[in-house]
């Protein structure tokens, strides 16, 4: 990882001195290994915090809404999964295309600090991979963990390529992963009624309401959501009644469905660690059964499943009788 | 104080959106022919049944009520011309989100029912109100300050 951030530097100095683009968006270092933020670079002093590692996990898209109408060029380092978001929000008309340098970056799947928190491993100093194997340092030693049990839930079912890009900086191949992303919302779905309710009860009720989901998700772009409508009655960030939550989550996976991409953004900042993708991820399971597969973001053309409709499509009605095509 | 909550009936809250051009004329007819539907349904008139937004489904869950009928006009009659195939789309994907929530999925229920179609509007809501009055009172989804006594 440490020869991509240094290509990726380089390549972001030689732009930024050539004049060629105004300013790099990726991300910068922060106070511990395990939490750099994204940022803008505009000079190339800046560059110093610049980094690129393992726990990267952010998508980059979304600040391009807002960066991309400021004078000048714009070089980016997207992922495979950011490519998606990039496109989509493209075909939205949100970003200026012609505004955007996209430069692919390599990406093999990031680490998730929580999930090795969680494995009773702190003071967690640096990580590699090492072919299957993660090697964690911290101050007290070194430790060892597979990759399947630290990667972010969104990098686990992960076969994205990419999907535009100007340039690429990529060393080292990535593997195919066989898997199912739609295995957990299969095993919900085969739960009875009373226990999918409880579930999500659960799940749902530990929201905070921080509206995080909602701010990270690159396919959330209106400019004025109808969450921060006072009239909705729910923009309030407390959980007043039991069903407020459910409300929120159904309407926000709705506003994104037939638009998101899965690239999983919204549970990777869930404070809470609530599976948020399970709902999106049924909604895509959904729209490729009733209307056939669609993959959000592959191409910047064309209409969204539900902004288009055949004469035949499923009924409402049928979708619980297992008649749905 | 306790026989007159035993034999006091439940009877369901009943939200019908209805479309202006074809379900509510349909409700119309169904008034002026004489035929009968339970009272507690209560119609909202929508321009159009794309008009209805998933929030006042789960809205009108969140205030209170027991069961939610969309009706709107038969595909290919809309008088928006397209309006009722999206509708079709998005209320497929809510209702199965809701039974994927584990919420009833027999509460909520699109039909289409014609300016013509005053018959069926009528067995419409008699079958739907049947359905939910058998269901219950919806407990899952409400919001407890607009219950009283709890």
């Amino acid at each position: 990882m440490k020869e991509v951030e240094t290509k990726m530097l380089e390549r972001a100095k030689e732009l930024l001195e050539s004049g060629e683009v105004a300013r790099v968006v990726g991300w910068k270092k922060g106070e511990f290994c395990y939490d750099p933020s994204p940022a803008t670079f505009e000079s190339v002093e800046e560059l110093k915090d610049f980094t690129y590692d393992w726990f990267c996990g952010a998508n980059l898209s979304k600040y391009l809404i807002q960066i991309s109408k400021k004078e000048g060029k714009t070089a980016v380092f997207l992922k495979p999964c950011d490519t998606y978001s990039f496109n989509q929000l493209v075909k939205e008309h949100r970003i200026k295309r012609e505004n955007i340098h996209v430069i692919a970056v390599e990406c093999r799947g990031k680490f998730d600090i929580e999930k090795i928190k969680a494995k009773g491993i702190s003071f967690v100093t640096g990580a590699q991979l090492d072919g299957t194997q993660v090697k964690v340092s911290t101050l007290y030693g070194e430790e060892t963990l597979e990759k399947s049990d630290v990667v972010l839930t969104k990098c686990a079912t992960c076969n994205k390529d990419y999907q535009v890009q100007d340039e690429a900086i990529i060393l080292h191949e990535r593997t195919k992963k066989d898997v199912d992303r739609f295995a957990e919302v299969a095993k919900l779905e085969a739960m009875t009624e009373e226990e999918r309710f409880a579930f999500w009860r659960e799940q749902l009720s530990k929201c905070i309401r921080c509206n995080a989901c909602r701010n990270v998700c690159p396919a959330c772009s209106c400019v004025k959501c109808v969450f921060d409508n006072p009239a909705s009655e729910i923009s309030a960030k407390v959980n007043s009644d039991k069903f407020e939550e459910q409300l929120f989550h159904i309407i926000r996976a709705f506003h994104v469905a037939g638009r998101c991409t899965d690239c999983g953004e919204c549970s990777r900042v869930c404070p809470q660690h609530i599976p948020l993708h399970l709902l999106n991820r049924k909604f895509i399971k959904d729209i490729d059964n009733f209307y056939g597969e669609y993959q959000a973001g592959e191409t910047a053309e064309g209409k969204t499943p539900l902004t288009s409709y055949t004469e035949g499509d499923t009924e409402p009605n049928d979708v619980f009788k297992g008649e749905a095509k | 104080m306790q026989e007159v909550t035993e034999n006091k009936e439940f009877t369901p809250n009943i939200v019908a959106f209805c479309c202006n051009w074809c379900s509510y004329a349909g409700a119309d007819l169904a008034g002026s022919s004489r035929m009968t539907y339970p009272a507690n349904v209560k119609i909202i008139r929508v321009p159009c049944s794309c008009r209805v937004n998933p929030t006042f489904i789960l809205k009108a869950y969140q205030q209170g009520a027991d069961g939610v009928i969309i009706c709107g006009c038969h595909p290919g009659d809309c008088h928006y011309v397209t309006g009722n195939y999206y509708t079709r789309r998005r209320i497929a994907l809510l209702f199965s989100m809701l039974n994927y929530m584990g919420i009833e999925k027999e509460r909520t229920r699109l039909e289409w029912v014609s300016a013509a179609e005053g018959q069926k509007f009528s067995a419409v809501m008699n079958d739907f109100v049947k359905t939910i009055t058998e269901l219950g009172e919806n407990k899952r989804l409400t919001d407890l300050r607009v219950k009283e006594g709890e």
